[in-house]
């Protein structure tokens, strides 16, 4: 029989069907649960209308994990859960219990193995991040490793609740945001801080003119002969070293190991509870990559948590906390220092300025 | 066996009390030579504190052009495992739930025909499976295929659709988050796998208003879940809270509107100021529950920064009734979305994205080229300026 008979290729089957993946107890209670409670910071129960209890077993995860560690957590769920679990948007692994009874040997055996139990509550969330050097071509650093160092230095804050709220942690490796960056309590971006290098021999080949002029937010790029080739030429003194181009034009770098960097901001807000979802604001324009452990980003990140966990009311998101207190006094406490770097002057600049006489001395 | 290549530095991100993502690399490569090589690559970028990955180079599955991103090594001499060092995306499941079977065969999988190493999940919600070539691309997809397991999206296509846990596991759903994005991500195959449109386009579906899916800051077309009539009050339960902490100054008074108060020991509250933000129910979710006339606020032009400039999604539809429209396999809602598409497709240019083609053409133009009506819930306020533009028959032209 001829190989393409044999065996038919299968094409546009679209993603599973996740019933298949739902526990008994998850498919009685589909849609009939009551309430849930926090246990500790890495347990939750919820409540089914006929008194079901589905407890959860939360662990934290780097998200770039091994087949090994696919298979780790497959025992896990096998041996406690009836082979079921899940993942949370924030890279989380949840175990789904139906008897209480497992949780403990659980949580134990997931410290045996060097996992992290944790992140539910008024916690520091598992940090949602980008690919940087380990798989990306625009990145202005690496993403896992300026995430595991915050990681390590703010662990007690994933597992034991200490915070007025919760607050959510951010990286982007460059300005394209595959991160949750633009609306994170707190966000760390990868920056950079020179033009394109525009090689010209290559251009012509690699690149369309007219999408790469229209990849500039500042209109900073212009067509131009250069000898008997078609090219384009960037105005330094307007382009804002976002990399949009290099995006669209190959023959465009903007990574530049001296002056890349990381920049750290504050107040995004996604959820709608109590005050309307916030973009994150800008506290630290720049700060050298230092790899392996980014000693300067890490520490700029505790000297926010640690000045919200001090200021900050009950129930108060760092945005709510900033906003009572004001951003004078958040500069004054934190210490960082306000620049001209910090007063927006892109496209919604007009709405940022303080149209009142309301000043804090 | 020695490692490959030596890594001082990675291995300072072995220590410490964080899972470590280089213990993890370390773990694919024992079994993968290709992730030896990336993590040797990886050191160098550490010590030249530069990616080194090439821009682009085509990778992709037959009669696909999304789902597959080719990434090419700088150095593909030294690090010859990374020459090709593909990702592709597996579209997941809604609310990301599996069971062990199905993640051991992937497991088999990522190591029959990539590097062992996987994202779970990517930023949009795709499984990732990294380190394949564009030899392994059929095979990895066949047997992902076989599994149920179809491509996500990549480039400018519809990217694949992600929801919140929704009804499965969580009482603030307002509606079932999880079907809806199944069955639209099943509906619209064609825009998810061959890319058509100006720019990306996402779509993130939240029960309610907390949005754990970041719908409304991350997906051009969020949905969020909201109810239209009378929050549900059990008295017996909101007079436990009161004995437990101070229902008061944590609940009431941090009511943006203002909206609820007590009536000796009842709590009252005016739903007709209420505008379902979730933050008593939050707190009191044994008292409080949405009301029954459940369905989802269509909220759109949610985007990063490039290229001009970050957007939040903005309401475009304040109530859309979900269940009555799922009987009808959402027949109204991908109406409206293929409109949104036709128009965006007609007057958007390249790399627009809809939020920034509204941006640009103004949202009543937008509203009237798609069909809806412009309503107060809109706006925030209404204008302030003078420069109203007149249409010629409201004037009485003569």
């Amino acid at each position: 029989m001829p190989e393409e008979v044999k065996k038919k290729r299968i094409t546009d089957v679209g993603p599973h069907d996740y019933h298949d993946y739902l526990s008994p107890m998850i498919k009685k209670n589909y849609g009939k649960w009551a309430y849930h409670e926090i246990l500790d910071p890495g347990t939750m129960v919820h409540i089914a209308e006929n008194g079901d209890k589905l407890y959860t077993v939360r662990m934290g995860s780097p998200r770039l994990v091994s087949s090994s560690f696919v298979r780790d957590i497959c025992d896990m769920a096998d041996k406690y859960c009836g082979g079921y679990l899940r993942f949370t948007t924030r890279n989380n692994v949840e175990f789904l219990l139906e008897d209480e009874k497992n949780v403990e040997p659980l949580k134990k055996d997931l410290d045996k193995l060097g996992y992290n139990v944790g992140g539910i509550g008024n916690i520091v969330a598992n940090i949602v991040h980008t690919q940087g050097w380990v798989h990306c071509h625009t990145s202005a650093s690496d993403a896992s490793g300026v995430v595991k160092s915050v990681m390590d230095e703010l662990y007690e804050y994933f597992v034991e609740e200490k915070l007025p709220s919760k607050v959510r942690i951010a990286f982007a490796c460059c300005l394209n945001m595959c991160g949750s960056v633009a609306s994170s309590d707190i966000a760390i971006l990868g920056t950079h801080r020179k033009p394109p290098k525009i090689n010209h021999e290559r251009l012509v080949n690699l690149c369309e003119v007219p999408s790469t002029i229209a990849a500039c937010p500042t209109n900073s790029i212009r067509p131009e002969m250069v000898g008997d080739k078609k090219s384009v030429r960037v105005n330094e003194e307007t382009c804002v070293f976002c990399g949009s181009c290099y995006t669209v034009c190959p023959a465009m770098p903007i990574a530049d190991a001296e002056n890349d960097g990381l920049s750290i901001w504050v107040g995004g807000k996604v959820s709608n509870a109590r005050t309307k979802p916030t973009f994150s604001k800008l506290v630290v324009p720049f700060i050298p990559n230092e790899p392996p452990r980014w000693g300067k980003a890490v520490q700029a990140v505790k000297t926010i948590l640690e000045a919200y966990k001090k200021g900050a009311e009950p129930g108060e998101r760092v945005i709510e906390w900033i906003e009572r207190i004001g951003w004078s006094r958040f500069f004054k406490i934190t210490g960082f220092e306000f620049t001209k770097y910090h007063v927006d002057d892109f496209r919604l600049a007009e709405a940022t300025m303080n149209y009142s006489s309301h000043a804090r001395f | 066996m020695g490692k490959k290549h030596e890594t001082p530095l990675l291995d300072e991100l072995k220590k410490g009390k964080w899972i470590s993502f280089v213990k993890e690399m370390e773990r694919a490569a024992e079994k993968s030579e290709r992730t030896e090589d990336l993590l040797g690559q990886v050191e160098e970028s550490y010590r030249d504190k530069i990616t080194h990955w090439k821009h682009g180079g085509m990778a992709g599955v037959k009669g696909y052009g999304a789902g597959m991103v080719g990434r090419f090594s700088e150095f593909p001499e030294k690090y010859p495992g990374v020459k090709e060092c593909h990702s592709i995306r597996l579209n997941q499941t809604s609310g990301f739930f599996y069971n062990s079977d199905v993640l051991r065969k992937l497991a088999d999988i990522a190591d029959q025909h990539a590097g062992g190493l996987f994202n779970f999940h990517g930023s949009t919600g795709d499984i990732q499976i990294l380190g394949l070539t564009q030899a392994d691309a059929e095979d990895l997809f066949q047997k992902s295929a076989e599994l149920g397991f179809d491509l996500g999206g990549s480039g400018s296509d519809l990217r694949t659709p992600s929801c919140c846990v929704g009804p499965a596991r969580c009482e603030f759903a307002n509606y079932d988050t999880l079907q809806i994005c199944y069955d639209l991500t099943h509906a619209f195959q064609d825009e998810l796998h061959r890319p058509s449109f100006n720019y990306k386009f996402k779509m993130k579906f939240s029960g309610c208003a907390n949005d754990c899916v970041a719908a409304a800051s991350r997906s051009d077309l969020a949905f969020i879940g909201t109810w239209q009539d009378n929050i549900k009050i059990n008295q017996n339960e909101v007079k436990n809270y009161v004995k437990k902490f101070n229902v008061q100054k944590y609940v009431l008074d941090k009511c943006p509107t203002k909206c609820m108060w007590f009536e000796g020991e009842n709590l009252v509250i005016d739903d007709s100021n209420c505008v379902k933000c979730m933050h008593c129910i939050n707190e009191m979710p044994r008292a409080l529950k949405s009301g029954d006339q459940k369905g989802l606020s269509i909220l759109i032009g949610a985007k990063a920064p490039l290229v001009t400039g970050p957007r939040m999604g903005m309401m475009l539809i304040p109530f859309y009734d979900v269940h009555e429209d799922s009987k009808n396999d959402y027949e109204w809602l991908k109406g409206l979305i293929s409109n949104m598409w036709e128009f965006w497709d007609e007057y958007g240019v390249s790399r627009e994205r809809i939020g920034e083609l509204i941006a640009r053409v103004g949202l009543v133009t937008f509203l009237e080229g798609i069909g809806l009506e412009p309503t107060i819930d809109m706006v925030k306020e209404p204008r302030s300026n003078p420069f109203i533009k007149f249409e010629d028959e409201e004037a009485g032209a003569e």
